[in-house]
């Protein structure tokens, strides 16, 4: 149960981040936007993007497989359990987003994709 | 600046402006990395101390959600997803990821303070790798695609 849950969060993450990372890199927030006056309408602005709220949408099933995974599995096992997608989104952020992965960078995804093994064994 | 010379710059070349911008996403990527931590722990604190039978119906999830520590976990988790989407578009996913992963360890150190979990050696091998990778990864420049992105 709790590797199905497992395989549950980190599909629908990968997807989530994949449409937020590919529409926020066309429109990002600019710093300045990041006041208490100025918030409103950067949440407003977020909502009307087609992407975003698609990406929202697996954020919450990723977000309430979570909440069932806590109710069966420990924390110290759930959190780092869903790394695993780190590996993945890393290929899909070469492939989908053409990101210059370095050869340091793809080490550093590889120790954080051992690390979730180690931690799952 | 080209696409194509953005992906081939060194990450020790920094003018001013850069150093700027990269102190910015480090100043966001903590406040991402600090909304996750104590959101997870909200929750699960929550759901330790809150006797519930999740199912299949989503009125016990609901139900949950309005509980305070679990209220309180949810809206620090608003707040993550919020601000790691504005990070998206600051810093490449590829760079986000592994970096904001020392979440993963502070969760694994949380668990065996507050709720007495069992860290195993294979755990903390594991959180020293994550560690390591995350090192890794914060050597190399935030973002290869969009050099002015946090303006």
């Amino acid at each position: 149960m709790k590797w199905l849950l497992v395989g549950i969060i980190v599909g629908s993450t990968a997807l989530a981040d994949i449409l937020q990372s590919l529409e926020m890199k066309r429109h990002s927030v600019p710093a300045e936007d990041l006041r208490p006056g100025r918030l409103g309408g950067v949440l407003r602005g977020l909502a009307q993007r087609g992407p975003l709220v698609l990406a929202v949408f697996f954020m919450a099933i990723s977000f309430f497989a979570f909440m069932k995974l806590l109710s069966v599995a420990e924390l110290s096992f759930s959190v780092p359990a869903t790394a695993a997608s780190v590996a993945i989104e890393t290929a899909l952020a070469r492939l989908v987003l053409r990101e210059n992965v370095s050869a340091l960078r793809w080490a550093g995804a590889f120790c954080v994709a051992c690390g979730v093994a180690l931690l799952a064994m | 600046m080209a696409a194509g010379q953005a992906t081939a710059e060194p990450a020790t070349h920094t003018s001013p402006g850069k150093k700027r911008v990269d102190f910015k996403t480090k100043l966001l990527t903590l406040f991402v990395v600090s909304t996750n931590v104590l959101g997870n722990f909200a929750m699960a604190w929550g759901l330790k101390h809150q006797p519930v039978d999740l199912g299949i119906s989503p009125l016990g999830y609901i139900r949950l959600i309005f509980t305070p520590w679990v209220l309180l976990g949810t809206s620090l988790l608003i707040l993550w997803l919020l601000s790691r989407m504005t990070l998206l578009g600051w810093a490449d996913l590829s760079y986000v990821l592994p970096v904001t992963s020392v979440g993963y360890v502070m969760s694994a150190v949380l668990g065996r303070i507050f709720f007495g979990e069992q860290v195993t050696w294979h755990r903390w091998l594991g959180t020293g790798f994550i560690v390591l990778g995350i090192i890794f990864v914060g050597l190399t420049t935030a973002n290869t695609t969009k050099q002015e992105a946090a303006g």
